[in-house]
């Protein structure tokens, strides 16, 4: 299974199209991140007890590396793990996402 | 200046004639909401129940929170952006405002009211501020170990003979700073308290700092009487060794509950509160709640303590009864519930919901809901009664 989807994981890879959830999906997973998220990174995502998740934070990392730290969080520190709210793909577009600047809720 | 703008300051000079001019008033019934959403203030009256109008302009309202002069006139609001807003409670007005630091979480108002004092993330530090004109007085980095680094600052709270305390996160340390000559404050340090104090607070009348720890399991105390006698850890591996659960919200320890005897604290990682004795500060008991406490607040005058909870549980609010250590009440207030605040005799609770954009107002005897107002992603309210209590 661990296996499985990590291969589905390497479907995400750089480059890979990240497939936007359905509207209200979409609708939800915005506001779980500004609210959810932000309670620790900061509404505006410019950072608070977490580092900030804005676009020139994220610029430089491997996208497919912090999708695995929002899946599985990091241990040791307070960042948890969201595998049970999100699957793997639409971790994969809140990656993408923070990298282009998070919208609001609704266009 | 578009037409709905236009129309919106209008309303708001009136909404402001209306508080200045017209029947003279008082301002200990009176209070805010923070709406995170909108970088904007409602400001409410808890006789009748209502929201009076609102304070726009106040920057990023993420984790915001709010202090009172000592006359509850003006609400010093801090917000995540690093702002300090002075806001006028009665002309409904920001009526100072100062971009203070990148990132702030916190503050706290001295003693005498004359010291305004602002935790700061980034750059880390406290700075203090003149409460009349917001003047800038002193800047307390918070440095640590070969001193290139400064951490962030966490649970600031004020203390008695106008000191603040505060912890630094990263560095895992309390600091006191005494802010009788404001612009040279005296800081007194205590290290190594253990890894990742998360926030603090005052107790009632001032007597001690307590830190939260999350790093490892306990909390942090300090004796204001007796400073020397340094920082206690109690309520050590309260976890017992078992593994964390994850926590997606962090505790606040600022509302604090202390009712008698008792003190309760939310447990990190687990969903439970941990029962205190305040005398001997060694645990009493344990009670199982519905997830990871966020809040855990003792309604004033009475023997109940009032939890919130981290996401995602968060809809649910359940009231504990001392005496006998259980749950007697479950409430649903609606979705995301933030903050609690109670009238300072008990009477009424508020309870902010942020993803229903609703503030509801409970009896507190029969449960019942009193009053709903509409606010857009409602999180902190701040009652002006804060303004006579040390520690808020
Ligand atoms: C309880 C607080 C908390 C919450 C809630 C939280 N985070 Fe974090 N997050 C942190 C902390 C602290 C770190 C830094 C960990 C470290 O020290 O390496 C972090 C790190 C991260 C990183 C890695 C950043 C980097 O530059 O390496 C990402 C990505 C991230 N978080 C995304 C999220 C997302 C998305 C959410 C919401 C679904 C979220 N976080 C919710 C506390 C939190």
């Amino acid at each position: 299974m661990i296996r499985r989807l990590a291969a589905l994981g390497l479907v995400l890879l750089p480059g890979a199209v990240v497939a936007e959830p359905p509207g209200e999906r979409r609708d939800e997973l915005i506001n779980l991140v500004r609210q959810d998220c932000g309670s620790c990174h900061g509404l505006t995502m410019k950072g608070g007890l977490g580092p900030p998740l804005l676009p020139a934070a994220l610029a430089d990392k491997d996208p497919e590396s912090l999708r695995l730290v929002v899946l599985n969080g990091r241990r040791g520190t307070p960042m948890p793990p969201w595998r049970d709210f999100f699957t793997e793909a639409e971790a994969g577009w809140v990656i993408e996402l923070l990298r282009e600047g998070l919208p609001d809720e609704r266009r | 200046m578009n037409d709905v703008s236009l129309i919106l300051a209008a309303a708001a000079m009136f909404m402001a004639g209306c508080a200045a001019n017209g029947a003279l008033r008082g301002t200990g019934d009176l209070g805010l909401v923070i709406e995170r959403g909108a970088g904007r203030i409602t400001l409410i009256e808890t006789s009748g129940r209502s929201a009076l109008g609102t304070v726009e302009g106040l920057g990023d309202l993420s984790h915001a929170a709010a202090v009172y002069s000592r006359d509850g006139r003006y609400a010093f609001v801090f917000g995540r952006d690093g702002g300090l807003s002075k806001v006028d409670m009665l002309r409904m007005s920001v009526d100072k405002r100062v971009l203070q630091a990148g990132n702030s979480i916190g503050g706290a108002i001295s003693s005498d009211g004359r010291v305004i004092a602002v935790a700061n993330y980034e750059p880390g530090g406290v700075q203090l501020f003149d409460a009349a004109t917001l003047e800038r007085l002193a800047d307390i980095p918070s440095t640590y170990g070969d001193g290139s680094r400064r951490s962030k600052v966490v649970g600031i709270a004020d203390a008695p003979g106008n000191r603040f305390v505060f912890s630094l996160f990263e560095a895992g340390e309390i600091w006191i700073a005494d802010a009788s000559e404001p612009r040279t404050p005296k800081l007194e340090r205590f290290p190594a308290i253990g890894r990742e104090p998360y926030d603090g607070f005052v107790t009632p009348g001032g007597r001690y700092y307590i830190a939260g720890l999350f790093g490892e399991d306990g909390l942090v105390l300090v004796d204001l009487w007796n400073t020397v006698g340094g920082a206690k850890r109690i309520l050590g591996g309260y976890g017992r060794g078992e593994e964390k659960l994850p926590v997606y919200k962090m505790p606040h320890l600022r509302g604090w509950a202390i009712a008698g005897d008792v003190a309760v604290f939310p447990a990190i990682g687990r969903h439970e509160v941990l029962m205190v004795n305040t005398a001997t500060w060694t645990e009493i008991a344990r009670v199982p709640v519905h997830g990871q406490p966020v809040f855990a607040i003792a309604q004033p005058g009475g023997r109940r303590v009032w939890v919130n909870f981290a996401f995602p549980k968060n809809d649910v609010v359940q009231v504990i009864d001392l005496p006998s250590r259980t749950v007697v009440r479950e409430l649903r207030p609606g979705k995301a519930v933030l903050h609690m605040e109670f009238t300072p005799r008990g009477e009424q609770v508020w309870i902010s919901a942020r993803d229903d954009d609703l503030v509801t107002v409970y009896d507190t005897a029969s449960f019942a809901p009193l009053a709903r107002i509409a606010a857009l992603k409602p999180s902190g309210i701040f009652l002006t009664s804060r303004a006579a209590s040390t520690g808020f």
